[in-house]
Order: structure tokens, then C-alpha cells, then sequence
């Protein structure tokens, strides 16, 4: 086991966090996922020992890093992890290159110069590090960050929402930019996220956390398909993850067979063709009749399986070839009529349907 | 114008700065990050010479430094000589006196230092110690600069601690302020104008620089450049 950790954290007067975390020795990517507020955030200032236990213990690799039992508790400074601030924590009175060699002050400086070009190559930051913090962009930020948490060759990397402080447009970008870099590093990683998408992109494995409890953990595509609570369904907050296969691509879409339908989708580009099609409830409308033409690419013929109401919008379960989940307005139900056994028309657009690839 | 009196007090505010700046990073450090219960009774004593009558604090000193407490013997068997009426006795009852305006703009600095600069710096493996000279020194500079600046403005105008402790002997401890009142009682009210006016337009530039720091006019714009 890579990392043992029984967290028992209680705030005065607040919340109380209760989680078990087991990492095996091989897993490389583990996404900490849950809402704002579930406790994910907590988890990892414990394990990095910027938060005391109120009671259990954290075993990384057979060392005790904390045992509220034997009083023992290791410095931050001696647990050889290294941290990703959600805005990065970039000191601002330092420049890119002092940023990054800050931790590995005690290198003679050939030693330490070379280091920080190391890192700075890999993560293709090499033009910045001559300049402030306060002049990068937040792609750029982010991978300063990272470059100087990796510097000292940690054992262990702890990301916190690592994409949240990024616009949308960098965000995917520098989503894909991190999975490939985090593939590529060879040490373990935990990664907090709120965000469905960053869990399936960079995750191997999953733990969803609410109110300060682990509730189900398991690889990101199954606890995304087989949530075993509501609260974790509710918390993935993705109505439909199907299998599908890419059968063909004709400019910049990608026609995949999905049960017995087939639908259209962005390429994704590379050569896989197993993915997973998650479509969110939201993004599905429901329509009657057969729509004319509109701008949406796929108009999927089935028939309503279930009405279930869900807050203040109703589920509509759809057999369109494979189960869909559209979510839609009480005032729809009963304007379209629809009840169990209707034929209805989904309809949504391509760029609705979120692929990722099969392992 | 006196002109010794002018040297005189520019040594004494010189040398209260820098004793304070060595006592005011630490009692700062302390008083922005201790969590300890009674602190705040702390920071009651380090705030009352802003608001006790310099004689009163000047009174205390008096008997605190005088040969017959265990401190002035204490300096004399060590020195030889005693604390009260020599530059060395208003020295320390400058640093006291002029304690809060070093200690409060430095506790400020170090309070907005924003906390994730010092977890991260933990996190890179950097101690406590270390911390606070690569992290949040450099980050409170315009304050530990503010703290330095005020106190020695406010040792240059002090009159009524340097009166009670240093008595006003010219060449050992006659500051202006003294000597303007001492000019004033001899009727010498053109000589009182002109050193006073020199003491009015020295506190002027000083604030102005204080204010001019803390509005980041000069020193970051010239960061901000490249």
C-alpha cells in the first residue's frame, strides 16, 4: 500500500471530516472528487500536514506521517509531497526561476540552475523564467507551479482543483496538457476536483466524497456508470455514460455506434475508437413530432421508459436504442404529455457529447 | 539654530530606529502569528505609549533606570556609569516610547501576508525561520520600512519622556524639542520659529515618503515596468 490514511479532522464549531483513503502501490492518478464543502480539500492539507488529525493516522510507504495514538506528526517540511495551490501560490516578489529553484535552495547553484531548467524543459516553460508572476497568463501560472513542486523531486504530487482558476477555453487545453504530463511522471498523484470532466480525463481511480465521508471508490468510468448511492449520482451529476465505438469520422465529427443507435459527435482525433458517451440531462431536449431541420446533429427516435422526478426538474428516461436521461421542466411534461411508452424525438448537439477513451 | 541640539536628536532617532527594527520584527512576528490566549493583553501593554502622557511613561523610566533600581545599578556596575541624564537613558526611553509605531504597521504587514505563500513554503520544505526571510519580510516590506520611518519621526518631535530622563543638558541630551522650549521661556521667539519650521518641514518629507511608500509610487511601479 503506497498511502494509508484514516483522517479524522473536526473544526471547532464546523464540519467534520471522516475519511479512509487506501492508494495501492501502482495506481498512479487519484481523483478526490466532491462538491465544494464535501471535505476533499481537507483530505489533502492532512496528508501534506497543513491540517493536525483530531484522530487516526497517514502511513505513506511504511513511514508514519502522522498517529494521533503515538503523537506522532511530521512537519509539512519534512513530508516529501509536493502541493498545487488552487491559484498557485506563485510567490509574487520572485521571479519564474527563483520560483522554482525555491525549494531546492540547499543544491549547489550549478546543480540547482540545472534542475531548474529540467523542470522548466519538461513543462516548456524555458522563455518565462525570467519574469514575474504577475506576467503569466494562468496556463502559464499553473505550470510554473507545478515545475516548482516538482523540483524537488517529490515522492508524491497533491493537486488541488488544479484547473478551477483557469478561464474555460484554457481550462480544456490545459486539462489535456496535464493528463499527458501526469502520465508521464512515474509518481503517485492525488487530485482534488468538483469537475466531472478532469475526474475521467486524468483519473485511474476515484474516491467521491460528501459531507466528509468517502461514498464510493472505484475507477472514474465505473463509479460514472454504477453510482451505488444517490448522493453519488447526484454528485457526478451525469445522467448518461454509455460504450460506444467510433465507426466512422467525416469532417471533424465522429459517427459512433452506441447500442442500436448511432449518433454524432466532435472527433477526438487520435486512432482509439472504444469511448465511453456521457451526455448530460440537461442537454438533451425532448421533442414530439419530427422537428424540422435544426442546427443540432443528432435527432434520436425512442420511447420514454420512466418520468422521475428530480428537484425541481423531472428525469425523463428515454429508450432511444441505449438508456437516456433527459432532464426537462414539470410545464414540459405536461405540455409534450409525456408519460411512460410516448414516442419522443432527443435531440442535442454534437459538442454536447463528452467522449473519453475506453481503457 | 541649534545646530548641536539638531545633530543630537538626529542621533538619537537614528539609533532608537534601528534598535527598534531589531526588537520590532520578532515582537511583530510574534504578535501577528501566536495563537496564545492572553495575547491580546500583550498587545495592550506594546499600545500604551500611544496613549499615556509622556510624563507618566517618562516618570516610570525615570525610576526604572535610576541608580537606586536593580536595572541602573545593574548598568552602572557593568558601564560605570548611570542611564538617566546620558544619551544611552534616552535612548532606551525612546525605544519605548516610540515601541507602537514601529511594532503596529510591522504586525499589519505580517497579518496581510496572505497565508498560502507560507504553506507554500512549508510544502517546498523550507522552515519556519527561513520562511520569514524569503517570504514574509519580502512581502511586508513597505511596512517594516513604515514601522522604521514613523518611529524615527516620532523620536524627532518627543519632548516630554526626553525631559523627564535626559533633563536637557546641551550636547548630551538637548533635542530640538527641548531647545525650542528652552527658547521659547528665554523669549527667543525668532529662534524658536526658525527650528521649529526645520522640524515641521523634516516630519513633512518623512510622512510624505511613508504615505508615498504605502501608495506603492515609487519602489513597485518601477517593477511593474518590464
Amino acid at each position: 500500500m503506497l498511502l494509508t490514511a484514516d483522517i479524522d479532522r473536526k473544526f471547532e464549531g464546523g464540519p467534520r471530516v471522516e475519511a479512509s483513503l487506501r492508494i495501492a502501490s501502482g495506481a498512479s492518478v487519484t481523483i478526490l472528487f466532491g462538491a465544494s464543502g464535501a471535505g476533499k480539500t481537507t483530505v489533502l492539507r492532512c496528508i501534506a500536514g497543513l491540517e493536525r488529525l483530531t484522530a487516526g493516522r497517514i502511513v505513506f510507504n511504511g513511514e508514519t506521517w502522522a498517529d494521533t495514538k503515538t503523537g506522532i506528526n511530521l512537519a509539512p517540511q519534512k513530508r516529501p509531497v509536493g502541493f498545487l495551490f488552487q491559484d498557485y501560490a506563485l510567490f509574487p516578489h520572485l521571479r519564474v526561476s527563483e520560483n522554482i529553484g525555491y525549494g531546492v535552495w540547499r543544491l549547489p547553484e550549478a546543480e540547482r540552475t540545472a534542475r531548474i531548467n529540467k523542470v522548466a524543459g519538461m513543462l516548456q516553460i524555458d522563455n518565462l523564467l525570467a519574469r514575474r508572476p504577475s506576467e503569466l497568463s494562468g496556463g502559464e501560472q499553473q505550470r510554473v507551479a507545478l515545475a516548482r513542486a516538482l523540483a524537488r523531486e517529490p515522492r508524491m504530487l497533491l493537486l488541488d482543483e488544479p484547473l478551477s482558476a483557469l478561464d474555460a477555453p484554457t481550462r480544456e487545453r490545459v486539462r489535456s496538457e496535464l493528463a499527458q504530463l501526469l502520465r508521464k511522471l512515474h509518481t503517485p498523484v492525488i487530485v482534488v476536483t468538483h469537475d466531472w470532466v478532469d475526474a475521467l480525463t486524468l483519473g485511474d481511480e476515484m474516491v467521491v466524497m460528501s459531507g466528509g465521508k468517502v461514498l464510493q471508490t472505484g475507477p472514474p468510468h465505473v463509479v460514472f456508470t454504477q453510482p451505488q448511492h444517490t448522493e453519488v449520482a447526484a454528485a457526478v451529476g451525469v445522467e448518461t455514460v454509455v460504450a460506444g465505438r467510433i465507426k466512422r469520422r467525416e469532417s471533424g465529427l465522429a459517427v459512433l455506434q452506441v447500442g442500436a443507435t448511432e449518433l454524432s459527435a466532435a472527433d477526438p482525433g487520435g486512432a482509439q475508437e472504444n469511448f465511453y458517451v456521457c451526455i448530460r440531462g440537461e442537454d438533451v431536449t425532448l421533442e414530439t413530432g419530427r422537428a424540422g431541420q435544426s442546427s443540432a446533429r443528432n435527432h434520436l427516435r425512442g420511447v420514454v421508459a420512466d418520468v422521475v422526478p428530480a428537484g425541481v426538474l423531472t428525469k425523463v428516461i428515454v429508450d432511444v436504442g441505449f438508456i437516456l436521461t433527459a432532464l426537462v421542466t414539470r410545464q414540459a411534461i405536461s405540455d409534450l404529455g409525456l408519460a411512460r411508452g410516448i414516442e419522443v424525438y432527443a435531440v442535442f448537439k454534437g459538442s454536447a457529447v463528452h467522449l473519453f477513451p475506453q481503457p | 539654530m541649534n545646530w548641536q541640539a539638531f545633530v543630537l536628536t538626529l542621533e538619537l532617532a537614528l539609533t532608537t530606529s534601528i534598535v527598534l527594527i531589531v526588537i520590532a520584527l520578532p515582537l511583530g512576528y510574534w504578535l501577528a502569528f501566536s495563537k496564545w490566549k492572553w495575547k491580546f493583553l500583550a498587545e495592550a501593554v506594546f499600545a500604551l505609549p500611544l496613549v499615556l502622557p509622556p510624563t507618566v511613561l517618562g516618570f516610570y523610566v525615570l525610576v526604572a533606570l535610576g541608580p537606586r533600581s536593580p536595572v541602573g545599578r545593574w548598568y552602572e556596575s557593568i558601564f560605570g556609569s548611570r542611564l538617566v541624564f546620558t544619551f544611552e537613558g534616552l535612548v532606551a526611553a525612546s525605544v519605548m516610547y516610540s515601541l507602537p509605531f514601529a511594532v503596529q504597521p510591522i504586525v499589519a504587514a505580517f497579518g496581510s501576508v496572505d497565508r498560502k505563500f507560507i504553506e507554500a513554503s512549508w510544502l517546498l520544505g523550507v522552515s519556519d525561520w527561513k520562511t520569514f526571510w524569503r517570504v514574509i519580510v519580502p512581502l511586508s516590506w513597505a511596512g517594516i520600512v513604515t514601522g522604521v520611518v514613523l518611529s524615527f519621526a516620532h523620536t524627532l518631535g518627543e519632548f516630554g519622556v526626553v525631559l523627564m530622563v535626559g533633563g536637557g543638558i546641551p550636547g548630551v541630551t538637548q533635542t530640538v524639542s527641548i531647545d525650542i522650549y528652552d527658547k521659547v521661556q528665554s523669549l527667543d521667539f525668532s529662534g524658536a520659529a526658525v527650528t521649529s519650521a526645520v522640524l515641521l518641514i523634516t516630519s513633512f518629507v518623512i510622512l510624505s515618503i511613508v504615505y508615498g511608500l504605502n501608495r506603492k509610487v515609487w519602489f513597485f511601479a518601477a517593477d511593474r515596468r518590464h
